[in-house]
């Protein structure tokens, strides 16, 4: 059973790791939001439906004319 | 006296799914619109080839959205050098990041919308949405996209962006938020090892163990423990020394004593290598403490956050006239003596004073009063207003903190300091609970020192300590609230601190703003007399008013059927700037408008004139329509109370609360009111400025708890002085920072169900308490009896704060609140 005084602080080196892995996560400010990845994984596959005028429409100025405001 | 609606008015809006009013159903369109907002969006998530937006949003369920918001705003300001000193952040190359706040996000759906933009405007890098503080981090190509395109596309799709202010507050927010995780990583990652070392050594207790390994293992678990009781237990150490150079004894001092004597115990017993030791069961209170202080700090910043977009939401520019031009620039660069151009619709950035043009301002955020007055050359307005019709030109009088909205905010931000402090019942417990412990400890002590060793009065102290250490107990107050606040925040009840559920518990007096909080805020017909054949007429001639009484006769007699021929000879609808409209039919000239407005010109006035005070009386606001001169008929106009108004406040009182009204509004209407909806007409305190509601609250809490529930900046400064200030939905931004509750739903339903809730929440916070506190004398006994192990300890803890967090969950998920949202 001597194999113990090598394999309990090599399996602390490994939790030492994950835990490393875990401050990176949180200073990048991957943990700083906890609600919206849930939604963002379920609209991974969906996408702009690609229109010919998609293009045009946003490029041009999206904004009212004067004569829309009044 | 209203006309029932159309059948046709269950045709619903493309964008938002909400009715469309009769007056604009077009029955040869297939996409309707409930108003020109929802239409603008729809066009642009068209044109986009963003409409499988509307597809996810059923995906999600998220089918209340609110009508959309388009302010038409051009956002040139946002591309000038002094904004983007201010919020923009510049990366190497021409890129460049932001963080904006977006008003109208509401349902999961629009993360797709919001995140799509790289894809639909080149130029966009990237867009990412954080759905709680509805805020968007993006950054794009300078050289490819201005930022006011991409505002403007945001404001299409119905988000209109404003800059995040306040950035060193959020940074220091997420700074806290982010250590907070850190510390609860790392005592999770020890408390996981200690664990299963501690499996390994009551294994090793059961069927024998080599000693060279069980001190191995006690060593270690040791090392571990003490690591864990230092850095991320030392936020308990920190605490309770506080308190104690503060002279008060709050729940962590307990706290700390026990894991100090644990500790060091611990530590000498491996050293000596007799004893046992209690790392896995201090690693455990030191992870579930921290767990339970992240719950109740996340749940305080949800409302926070919607405070923050609302505080974003004061004008970023405006138009000045500088060398004869009209420039659009910051609010912050305005200075007094500048002229500045308001458009209709436009909030005003300033105090000041009307040098050009006419219109008519709705002063709702000051004043209270919802219906829009008119002003013309010469006359003051104030910062905050909106301006409701044609463009003016403004002097400005008084900039940024100076002006009136400013001051009234300082005195909000007083009035928070100013609130009486209320002892924390969690904290009161902590306060006699560290005595009767130490009192406790030392019996113990002195009576095995005097039946066996020394050594062994010291083990079975230290295990007393630990088992009676107060870990559920302070978990059982945030663990309740914070499953209380996320149920009522689920119910669009936002509740800012969770002392006010506290407060709230027990019944006291409830003081009601009228307007916008027990009435609709929005003016409707409620009596008409004169010719039938004159509504039709009325209907028609009101259809283009912006008023909002013009729009209540629109919507009242707009159905009435009006024959082709007077149809076809309406000619000159002008809207007047005092109070009325006046048109041409079939060479007639018909008025239609306020007392003052038909004084003007009609000479016949008959018997109206009576029945212009005895409407004044029953608290109308009364509307005449003058032929040719002649008067015809008269029409009484009433902002009605809510549908539910009267039975939340039959709730209310039911639940022991006393109701009164604390109003701006004239004494007549006020208590015409107060009466519709049960609240005794005695009870009623009207014409109040809103300094001297300040004083009311002030003066009725010394006489004991005092709630305000109010909607507008008039009275914010009274919601920061009660005892508990609650905001209710539509009201101005300032109430929102001055509240400690927000309600983003109609009515006052809710305002009942917050109530219950509270007192319910309380209920099931006394019973947790007690379960803890029994749980801690049982183990506490035993302890004293001796007859503690560590391996028992650490079964009980977690098994204790178990028991505690699903009562909590069970009793308060089975909470009735009501959910009929009423438009």
């Amino acid at each position: 059973m001597e194999i113990l005084f090598i394999v309990l602080p090599l399996a602390l080196l490994l939790a030492g790791g994950a835990l490393t892995a875990f401050f990176w996560a949180v200073h990048r400010g991957q943990l700083d939001d906890l609600d919206t990845p849930a939604y963002r994984v379920i609209f991974d596959q969906e996408h702009p439906r690609k229109d010919p005028h998609a293009g045009e429409s946003s490029g041009s100025d999206p904004t009212f004319t004067d004569s829309e405001r009044d | 006296m209203r006309n029932p609606p159309p059948p046709t008015s269950t045709v619903r809006c493309s964008h938002c799914d909400r009715p469309v009013p009769a007056g604009l159903i077009d029955p040869d369109r297939h996409p309707q619109f409930c108003c020109t907002g929802c239409q603008v969006v729809y066009q642009t998530i068209q044109a986009c080839g963003l409409d499988g937006f509307y597809r996810l949003k059923q995906m999600v369920g998220g089918t209340d959205l609110p009508p959309a918001r388009v302010t038409g705003e051009k956002y040139v300001a946002y591309d000038t050098s002094e904004f983007s000193d201010l919020y923009v952040c510049k990366l190497p190359g021409m890129v460049r990041s932001i963080e904006l706040l977006l008003e109208g996000v509401s349902c999961s759906a629009c993360i797709w919308l919001i995140e799509k933009l790289p894809e639909v405007l080149p130029g966009v890098i990237d867009a990412r949405l954080d759905l709680r503080s509805a805020s968007v981090r993006l950054s794009w190509d300078e050289s490819k996209v201005k930022l006011s395109q991409i505002a403007c596309l945001l404001d299409r799709l119905g988000h209109p962006p404003h800059p995040a202010r306040g950035y060193s507050k959020r940074e220091l927010v997420r700074r806290e938020s982010r250590r907070m995780l850190i510390q609860i990583g790392i005592a999770g990652a020890l408390m996981g090892n200690i664990m299963l070392i501690a499996l390994a050594m009551y294994a090793g207790d059961l069927s024998g163990m080599e000693p060279v390994y069980r001190s191995f293992f006690r060593w270690l678990s040791a090392s571990l423990g003490v690591l864990s009781l230092t850095w991320p237990g030392a936020t308990f150490f920190v605490s309770s020394w506080r308190a104690i150079r503060a002279r008060t004894v709050n729940l962590d001092v307990p706290i700390a004593v026990a894991l100090l004597a644990g500790g060091v115990a611990g530590v000498v017993n491996v050293f000596l290598g007799r004893g046992e030791i209690y790392f896995d069961s201090l690693a455990v209170l030191v992870f579930l403490l921290l767990v339970g202080r992240f719950i109740q700090y996340r749940q305080h910043r949800r409302a926070d956050d919607a405070v923050d977009l609302m505080f974003s939401m004061t004008p970023v520019s405006c138009r000045v006239v500088r060398d004869n031009e009209v420039v659009e620039t910051l609010v912050e660069t305005l200075a007094v003596g500048d002229v500045v151009v308001v458009r209709s619709g436009d909030i005003l950035p300033c105090d000041g004073v009307v040098v050009q043009g006419e219109s008519a301002v709705d002063q709702a955020l000051l004043t209270g009063e919802s219906v829009p007055v008119p002003v013309q050359k010469g006359s003051s307005v104030h910062a905050g207003s909106v301006n409701k019709s044609r463009v003016i030109r403004v002097r400005a009088t008084a900039v940024g903190d100076a002006t009136r909205v400013g001051r009234l905010m300082r005195l909000v931000e007083t009035g928070v300091q100013d609130k009486p402090q209320i002892a924390r019942l969690a904290d009161r417990v902590g306060g006699w609970f560290l005595p009767v412990v130490c009192v406790a400890a030392g019996i113990i002590f002195g009576f095995w020192s005097w039946k066996t060793t020394m050594t062994q009065a010291v083990d079975h102290t230290v295990a007393f300590l630990i088992v009676t250490c107060p870990c559920v107990l302070s978990l059982a107050t945030p663990l309740t609230m914070g499953v209380a606040i996320g149920r009522l925040s689920q119910n669009r009840i936002l509740v800012k601190s969770a002392t006010a559920l506290e407060t709230l518990s027990k019944p006291g007096l409830i003081l009601l703003d009228k307007t916008g909080t027990i009435t609709r805020g929005q003016p409707q017909v409620v009596r008409f007399e004169g010719r039938e054949s004159v509504k039709a007429l009325i209907g028609e001639i009101e259809r283009h008013s912006q008023h909002p009484i013009g729009k209540a006769l629109h919507e009242a007699f707009g159905a009435c059927e009006l024959s082709g021929f007077l149809r076809t000879s309406i000619r000159q609808v002008t809207e007047g700037h005092d109070g009325g409209i006046e048109a041409t039919i079939a060479n007639k000239r018909i008025r239609i408008g306020s007392v003052s407005f038909i004084e003007s010109q009609a000479a016949d006035w008959g018997y109206f004139k009576e029945r212009v005070l005895e409407l004044d009386n029953a608290g109308e606001t009364s509307v005449l329509v003058s032929v040719e001169g002649v008067i015809v008929a008269i029409i009484g106009l009433r902002d009605e109370p809510r549908k539910d108004s009267a039975r939340a406040i039959r709730r209310m009182n039911q639940m022991g609360w006393r109701t009164n009204i604390l109003s701006g509004d004239r004494r007549g209407v006020a208590q015409a009111i107060a009466i519709q909806v049960g609240i005794d007409s005695s009870s009623v305190m009207a014409q109040n400025s809103p300094e001297e509601k300040l004083r009311i609250v002030k003066s009725l809490q010394e006489r004991g708890r005092t709630v305000m529930v109010g909607d507008g900046i008039n009275d914010a400064a009274a919601l920061a002085s009660a005892d508990v200030g609650i905001a209710v939905h539509g009201g101005a931004e300032a109430s929102l920072a001055a509240a400690d509750v927000y309600i983003a739903r109609p009515g006052l339903q809710p305002v009942a169900d917050l109530l219950n809730m509270s007192r319910r929440t309380m209920n099931v916070i006394k019973r947790n308490l007690l379960i803890s506190l029994g749980y801690n004398l049982l183990a506490g006994i035993l302890a004293a009896g001796g007859a503690m192990s560590p391996m028992l300890a650490a079964v009980l803890m977690p098994l204790s704060a178990a028991t505690v967090l699903s009562t909590a969950t069970w009793s308060i998920w089975r909470i009735q609140l009501s959910d009929t949202p009423e438009e």
